[in-house]
């Protein structure tokens, strides 16, 4: 063998290590991804829906993470019926604030709206510090999602694969009832020219409800479950905040399929960059965002 | 959207005509800063820091009250002004005058940089680019350690006197002064800029922006020229905070700072020159006083006053007052 040649096992692993790094990155970013789109989407829709600025979308993700994970310490109920209770709960707690405060501010300046909604995020951190305390909550998996799972030869962290899953089944859900059924219909017709939809008989007052309730649900779902991921603490719905919009406005408002592409790009976009280089990755999320709205000031399937 | 000085008693042309003279209300403001220093000689640090967070909120008022440009990361200028004037200092230049105009045109850079881009969206996008705008900054200022401190803060930032005679003495008395004679000079800039066509036309653009094209204005030009200068403005206002303060924290650039300019501004009044005035005191008094009251959660009662305000008092303090008197004379 000439000397400075690289052995051929060691090229084939080193190989393999990117690979695996790839591979890796991938995974991590598509559940991260999952995460953002079931807390965002429903963002999208009210927002597309309403045109309401709702910045306090991530209450009903934390609080959702909050019921469930009290749910499973104080009551020992289950993982799966506490994060089912919880979605029930937020969403009709969600529906209770919609008509007694965001309805009175749908015809309002964005600027009431966005003050309204920090002011909700202020008294929803104050409020989680004193019920929980200010330390970060643990979500205890039940042992079915703890460990690892094996596909194609490839160990993977069950859970994370878990949330992989229910968020494609979701994604899937979303779209065909939001394409295909009735409901879906009145939605987009209420999105596209909501005066008209109402002329033609849509009871859109009731549709908002609904659709916010949705949306909250989905939010409560998306931190319930992602609780690993993005770890429930007061402060959550600001932290994330910048996430969770940029999902909303790189997909387009009132899209369903647009939050999902965002989504997908942006955790597996800022996943890769964080792990490659740790440096300047966080400042990716920032650079696509700006590339990606210069391109398209709507979103990406969003309308002009 | 918001409520405005009536016009209706006159007819618009007079109200045009007139409104930019100065009535007596208009030196109240400056006749209880000369009043503070000689009342709360204890206080003049205290009173330092409410007259920045006036000019910051001054600033604020040119791009949302008047622009109607809605913005959640106006402290991305506040923050560049306050690192560049603290950056200046530790570097040597430890002349705080000269250090303001540098930091206002570097704030303004960064403002017309960013405005360029972000401007071209509408509604809840720029409300979120606005906002990634700010959080952008923070984290690059997180992350330059070298430069910026990183998490630790900037430290060691010392000054010369004050035209080489008035140190900055502990009590806060040439801060206080140095401080208001800058608002003073804010103020009439302002005052100056928003009673002049160009600040006629950003009104028009705000009220309606459709329009404003049809008759030929070049909106999105001026939208962003009044961005800059408002960024300039704001990035005084950091320096300030730099050179009084002698430290510079992340904090500077955080959402809590954009968040907390834009309550001083609606609890005073939006769109009105005064109503940073009237907020940013109020909303630092209050702040002072839930704090000591509910150290833990004071910010729940800000929350709450935030939504009540919002649900029913929508022009602020000044409007309601406008509203009373208008009742009254009624």
């Amino acid at each position: 063998m000439k000397a400075g040649a690289v052995p051929r096992q060691e090229r084939v692993s080193a190989v393999n290590e990117f690979l695996s790094a790839l591979v890796s990155i991938m995974f991590h970013g598509l559940a991260y991804a999952m995460i953002l789109y079931v807390v965002s989407v429903g963002l999208s829709v009210t927002m597309g829906l309403m045109g309401f600025a709702n910045l306090a979308h991530g209450v009903f993700a934390m609080a959702g993470g909050y019921v469930a994970i009290s749910l499973m310490s104080r009551l020992g109920l289950s993982f799966g019926p506490a994060v089912v209770l919880a979605v029930l709960v937020v969403a009709a707690a969600s529906v209770v604030l919609e008509r007694l405060l965001y309805a009175r501010l749908y015809g309002a300046g964005e600027i009431e709206q966005v003050l309204f909604t920090i002011g909700l995020i202020f008294m929803s951190i104050a409020a989680a510090k004193f019920m929980f305390g200010s330390s970060q909550q643990e979500l205890v998996l039940p042992a079915a999602l703890r460990g690892e799972v094996s596909i194609l030869g490839r160990m993977f962290p069950t859970y994370r694969a878990f949330i992989i899953v229910t968020g494609a089944i979701i994604a899937l859900g979303l779209w065909l009832g939001l394409e295909r059924s009735q409901f879906g219909a009145r939605v987009r017709a209420a999105v596209d020219n909501r005066r008209m939809a109402r002329s033609v008989g849509i009871d859109t007052d009731r549709l908002f409800s609904l659709t916010f309730a949705l949306g909250s649900g989905l939010a409560a779902l998306g931190g319930a479950l992602g609780g690993e991921l993005l770890t429930i603490h007061p402060a959550y719905a600001i932290e994330h905040l910048v996430y969770f919009l940029t999902v909303v406005a790189v997909g387009g408002l009132g899209s369903i399929r647009g939050p999902f592409l965002a989504a997908v790009l942006l955790g597996v976009g800022d996943t890769a960059c964080k792990y490659l280089l740790p440096d300047i990755g966080a400042f990716f999320i920032y650079f696509a965002l700006f590339g990606l709205l210069l391109w398209r000031p709507a979103g990406l399937f969003g309308r002009a | 959207m918001f409520v405005y000085r009536s016009a209706a008693t006159i007819s618009p042309v007079d109200y045009m005509v007139c409104s930019h003279r100065l009535r007596w209300p208009e030196l109240l403001p400056w006749v209880a800063i000369i009043a503070a220093y000689f009342a709360f000689p204890s206080y003049l640090a205290l009173g330092a820091q409410v007259m920045i967070m006036v000019l910051f909120a001054l600033s604020l008022d040119l791009v949302l009250g008047y622009a109607g440009i809605v913005t959640l990361g106006h402290a991305a200028f506040f923050g560049v002004g306050a690192y560049t004037a603290g950056i200046l200092a530790v570097h040597g230049w430890e002349e705080a005058i000269t250090a303001l105009p540098v930091a206002a045109a570097v704030a303004g850079a960064v403002g017309l940089v960013t405005g360029y881009i972000i401007l071209r969206t509408r509604g809840l996008t720029l409300l979120m680019l606005t906002l990634a705008v700010a959080s952008m900054l923070g984290e690059a200022a997180n992350k330059a350690n070298w430069l910026t401190g990183g998490a630790d803060g900037l430290q060691g930032i010392t000054l010369r006197p004050l035209l080489g005679v008035f140190h900055f003495d502990l009590f806060g008395r040439t801060a206080f002064v140095y401080c208001a004679l800058v608002l003073f000079a804010g103020w009439v800039f302002v005052r100056r800029l928003v009673h002049a066509p160009f600040g006629r036309s950003l009104t028009g653009i705000r009220e309606n922006a459709a329009r404003m094209h049809a008759i030929g204005a070049p909106v999105r030009q001026r939208q962003i020229i009044v961005y800059t200068i408002a960024a300039a403005l704001a990035g005084v206002a950091g320096a300030l905070e730099a050179q009084t303060t002698q430290f510079v924290g992340l904090n500077v650039l955080s959402f809590d700072l954009s968040g907390a300019v834009l309550i001083m501004l609606i609890f005073g009044g939006v769109g009105r020159l005064y109503g940073a005035f009237v907020g940013a005191p109020l909303y630092m008094v209050a702040q002072d006083a839930l704090s000591r009251l509910d150290p833990e959660y004071w910010f729940f009662w800000v929350g709450l006053l935030l939504v009540v305000t919002v649900m029913f008092a929508r022009g602020g303090i000044l409007g309601v007052a406008d509203l009373l008197r208008r009742k009254v004379m009624r």
